[in-house]
């Protein structure tokens, strides 16, 4: 390996990629290699992504239900959130993904805590198992009186054809409230991704817009794509609320059906996660006249430049004048402790590997405090996510996302709307405002970087034992397996139960977290004394 | 309030089940598997339920869970997962190279009726699968049984594919420890030896799941069942299955596959059921009990005549797996509590008899609920109408525990908020005296908080 990394370090990609692939049957070394690309600056090249899992691999993959129930769905504390199936997913998706909530009142609705299942048994899956949902969502519904019951398909249910979206309208006019559901069978897509998309569309067809009523405030947005882990919601909430800006809806962190019901009446869409819920952003922007801007609340520099963009958005010189003042009341702190941190990490590497927007933007806070990032990629992303949504037309459609419905979507007679004129739009853009569009992560790495989509387990422990990083970020099923290699690693789905990450106050966490994490002693301490020699000494008592 | 629109009133539920007292198969079957010596699990079905199980698994155990998939998507699910899992058996081989892979299915390849042995068969016939290496599975649909049965089908499956009888006995013999921690099966074994036995324990997955750190991932830690040890569990003088429900079927299919003969126990969780796994082992082995057993099982007493007080007639919740809950329930009627309210999801016909008849002269009117919608929503019911001192069960249970301030005990699978499951056993005398230490502790710390100061204790 010895042409892989020379001795200052400085490593051949080339050679890396070669090795990471040699282990590989033909079949999957073509395959692969297409999707570990080695990143150019000059001209971004084409990753290979939102493709099959090879069987056998080893990857970080989910399914569609986890990214539809559990991502998008789940953080929402107000709708019965219930999964027809054998009990195994519900219970999988059962608070693990610790979404934060804050109910107003002790007896604010709240069904976070609880896991809703059909539990379907043989019986079911021989003869249908629309009769036991219908009964469960009568129980349900005695039992909680919710404003809506939202039904997600696992995959038994498509095999035996129960058609949950039937029952949800006939529940729906027998109880009178919403119910609506979920085709989101694991098998549906390639990944997380499918069910993001397929949340996305029957949150727009069910709920969005179902609720007209106005809000007070100047300045109205959503935050898309916060999914309110560790707390980051609340910190953004904070820093809105203090710049005057009033949220709207934040999809789906601290969230609830009525905020859903009535973000149609929100001035502007901030988009985080772009992966998660791009389509909702879209599709409200073409319905309602709602413009989108890219957005990203991780880092101390992309709050600063979040809060500017939605503020020259509004274009109000008093609202750019608060939005300066909360900047520049927090940027003293931030710099103290980039500074204080920066004399015990700088220089050393990190890598991600996780979802679909937090590979992308860790790499701020890591850049921060003067780490470099080797390696990066996403679980479930698409190319656009990679390289920018400039490439969106040159994406060829599979037959595994055809499968998943595109919504068709016209402009609502009544309400449409349009926030900004055309004119505006254009002088907006030339003063430099993107609408509509994401960069992707490889145009924030850097040259020679490294960039693989959903790794697999095998090349993550090479890459590992090639560039020897001070830390990786992933998710639960990486994290002992690399530390056993003697890396620390950093949940970024779950936060290793910290937090918050996001904004100013975030930020400061984060760089704390990762200080502690690489110059913790433990990493020194695996070896024993007695391990460290390579000979054993003479033994005074053999003499 | 965590909980707050949980009611106290008890309505009949049929098809709602509120936070499960069990999940499904396929989970158990990948813990078993994981207790061979290099092996690597694989899910037959799409991605997303393996990387369930590993995230579970690995939450609980905080150690690597490695395990594969065929990673179905609709095609397969459409035409069937047989080109996917040949697929994947040539991909393993050659990336991850295991001496064995252990295929369980999903609901999905369950419901589609994919025929893994007939695929495995025909994968060995067209030399898909290296020579010397093996291909094992079981079948795990979900729709059926839970976690444990998964559990109890994978160890089946190893008695399938490996057990052997080369006619002549080896003098060993076999223990099937069902679905304990691999601090449990640790246990297990230096109790075994202690009686001058050499046993064959399967699964073990004792150095898998709590492996050293080294500095280096190893893929297939040095713990775990071999498959020479696998295969003469057919030529051993007997097999001792723990648990009717995770140990029991691979128990009976040993003695109908090379006539080993069988006996079911209870798992030996707390001093009556440890007695009986002693005893029986010592009758049936000819082998005396030693005196250091006989002291460690004095200290167990011992301390429980010391604490009497602390412990005489206070009332537990539990809810967890049915094997286990027999057994504790025995345990902590032994010490003098009262079972008072008990759910397990996982199905198991005997259970309520079993716990009835432990716990009639003290609680002759136990809440018990077994099966469909016998879930932690009607516990807690239970528990407001008629409130307890303490609840045993697993990590979900902590919301329970501080809605009504009551002292939770973590016990059961998964356990993903502390450690020590892992490391520190609960069977066995030493695993009894632990539990007892946690119970005491549970109380003691209860009474130190809320006592008087006039009336708070220096010596308890
Ligand atoms: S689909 Fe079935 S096997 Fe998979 S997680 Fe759900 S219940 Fe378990
Ligand atoms: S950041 Fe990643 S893990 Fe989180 S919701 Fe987006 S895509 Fe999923």
């Amino acid at each position: 390996m010895d042409n892989v990394s020379s001795k200052n370090n400085n490593f051949n990609p080339t050679a890396v990629k070669d090795e990471l692939l040699k282990i590989y049957p033909v079949k999957v070394l073509r395959k692969r290699s297409k999707s570990i690309v080695i990143n150019d600056n000059e001209a971004t090249p084409e990753i290979q992504a939102n493709v099959r899992t090879i069987p056998g691999i080893i990857s970080q993959r989910g399914c569609s239900y986890a990214g539809c129930k559990g991502v998008v769905l789940g953080p929402t504390r107000d709708i019965v959130n219930l999964t027809h199936g054998p009990i195994g997913c519900g219970f999988y998706s059962w608070l693990t993904r610790r979404n934060q909530t804050r109910p107003p009142t002790d007896s604010s609705e709240n069904y976070m805590p609880y896991c809703f299942s059909t539990d379907m048994q043989e019986n079911e899956i021989v003869f249908g198992g629309e009769k036991k949902l219908r009964m469960a969502i009568q129980e349900a519904y005695d039992l909680f009186h919710p404003k809506a019951i939202g039904i997600f398909s696992t995959c038994p249910v498509g095999l035996i054809g129960d058609d949950v979206h039937a029952v949800a309208r006939e529940m729906s006019a027998t109880l009178g409230i919403n119910i609506f559901g979920f085709s989101c069978e694991g098998y549906k897509g390639v990944s997380q991704s499918a069910g993001h998309h397929i949340a996305n569309n029957q949150l727009f067809k069910h709920v969005i817009g179902k609720n007209d009523q106005k809000h007070e405030g100047k300045f109205k947005i959503n935050l898309l794509g916060e999914y309110n882990i560790g707390g980051d919601a609340f910190v953004i909430e904070e820093l809105l609320k203090r710049c005057g800006i009033t949220l709207v809806t934040t999809f789906s962190g601290n969230s609830t059906y009525d905020q859903f019901a009535n973000s149609h009446m929100a001035d502007l869409n901030a988009v985080m996660c772009h992966r998660s819920i791009n389509y909702v952003a879209d599709m409200i922007e073409k319905k309602f006249g709602i413009p989108w801007i890219k957005v990203n609340f991780i880092g101390a520099a992309a709050t600063a430049k979040a809060l500017r963009k939605i503020a020259a958005y509004f274009g109000d010189a008093e609202l750019i004048n608060r939005v300066e003042h909360v900047i520049a009341d927090e940027l003293e702190a931030v710099r103290l402790a980039q500074e204080d941190v920066r004399t015990r990490c700088a220089g050393k590497r990190a890598m991600l590997f996780v979802g679909g927007s937090r590979a992308h933007h860790y790499q701020e806070l890591f850049k921060e405090i003067g780490m470099e990032v080797v390696a990066a990629g996403y679980e479930f992303g698409h190319r656009d996510d990679y390289e920018g949504r400039a490439v969106l037309p040159t994406i060829k459609v599979d037959a595994d996302s055809r499968n998943i419905e595109e919504l068709d979507v016209e402009a609502d007679p009544l309400r449409y709307e349009p926030r900004r004129t055309v004119e505006q739009i254009e002088t907006l853009t030339n003063s430099g405002m993107e609408f509509k569009d994401y960069d992707g992560l490889m145009n924030d790495m850097a040259e020679g970087s490294l960039v693989i989509d959903d790794i697999s387990h095998s090349e993550m422990e090479q890459l590992i034992d090639i560039y020897k990083p001070s830390v990786f970020c992933a998710g639960i099923k990486e994290k002992y397996a690399v530390q056993k290699m003697g890396v620390p690693c950093k949940q970024l789905h779950s936060y290793d139960y910290g937090g918050p990450y996001a904004g100013f106050e975030g930020a400061i966490n984060y760089y704390r977290e990762i200080d502690r994490i690489v110059n913790s002693r433990v990493w020194a301490l695996i070896k024993a004394p007695w391990q460290k020699y390579p000979e054993l000494q003479a033994c005074y008592t053999t003499a | 309030m965590l909980l707050r629109h949980t009611p106290e009133k008890i309505t009949d539920r049929n098809s709602l089940t509120i936070n499960p007292a069990k999940t499904c198969q396929p989970i158990g079957a990948m813990y078993a598997a994981l207790g061979i010596h290099g092996c690597l699990p694989h899910s037959h079905g799409s991605q997303g339920c393996c990387a369930y199980h590993r995230s579970t698994l690995t939450r609980h155990y905080k150690e690597p869970v490695m395990a594969a998939t065929s990673a179905f998507t609709e095609g397969s699910a459409v035409f069937g997962g047989q080109a996917n899992l040949i697929e994947a058996f040539q991909n393993i081989f050659k990336i991850y190279n295991p001496d064995i892979i252990a295929v369980h299915t999903t609901c999905l390849s369950e419901t589609i009726g994919d025929d893994v042995g007939q695929i495995v068969r025909a994968a060995h016939d067209d030399g898909k699968i290296p020579t010397g290496k093996h291909v094992i599975h079981c079948n795990t649909p979900s729709y059926v049984g839970s976690h444990v049965t998964g559990f109890s089908n994978m160890v089946k499956g190893m008695v399938n594919y490996f057990a052997e009888s080369s006619g002549r006995r080896n003098g060993r013999i076999n223990i099937i420890p069902g679905w304990v921690e691999p601090s449990d099966m640790r246990e297990i074994r230096r109790l075994v030896k202690e009686m001058g036995i050499n046993p064959i324990i399967f699964p073990d997955t004792s150095g898998v799941l709590d492996a050293p750190q080294t500095g280096k991932h190893i893929f297939y830690p040095k713990g775990g069942t071999t498959v020479s040890d696998l295969k003469n569990t057919g030529d051993s003088r007997f097999t001792i299955a723990l648990g009717e429900v995770a140990s029991k079927a691979a128990g009976e299919a040993l003695t109908a596959k090379c006539q080993v003969p069988c006996h079911t126990l209870d798992l030996p969780i707390g001093l009556e059921a440890t007695d009986r796994f002693i005893d029986m082992i010592s009758k049936l082995a000819c082998v005396e009990v030693p005196g250091s057993i006989n002291e460690e099982r004095g200290q167990l007493v011992d301390v429980i005549t010391d604490m009497q007080q602390y412990l005489y007639g206070k009332k537990v919740a539990l809810f967890g797996d049915p094997d286990q809950l027999i057994s504790l329930t025995e345990f902590l009627i032994s010490i003098d509590m009262r079972p008072t309210h008990i759910v397990t999801g996982t199905p198991y016909k005997g259970f309520e008899e079993r716990i009835r008849s432990i716990t009639k002269d003290v609680v002759p009117d136990i809440n018990i609920k077994n099966g469909q919608c016998a879930d932690m929503f009607l516990l807690h019911q239970w528990i407001k109408n008629d409130p307890v001192d303490l609840l045993i069960g697993n990590t979900y249970g902590k919301y329970i525990a501080r809605d009504e301030d009551i002292p939770l005990i973590r016990f059961g699978f998964p356990i993903m908020d502390r450690i020590g499951h892992t490391y520190f056993p609960s069977v066995g005398y030493k695993g009894a005296l632990r539990l007892l230490e946690k119970i005491l502790s549970a109380f003691m710390d209860r009474q130190d908080r809320d006592s008087k100061e006039e009336s708070f204790e220096l010596v308890m």
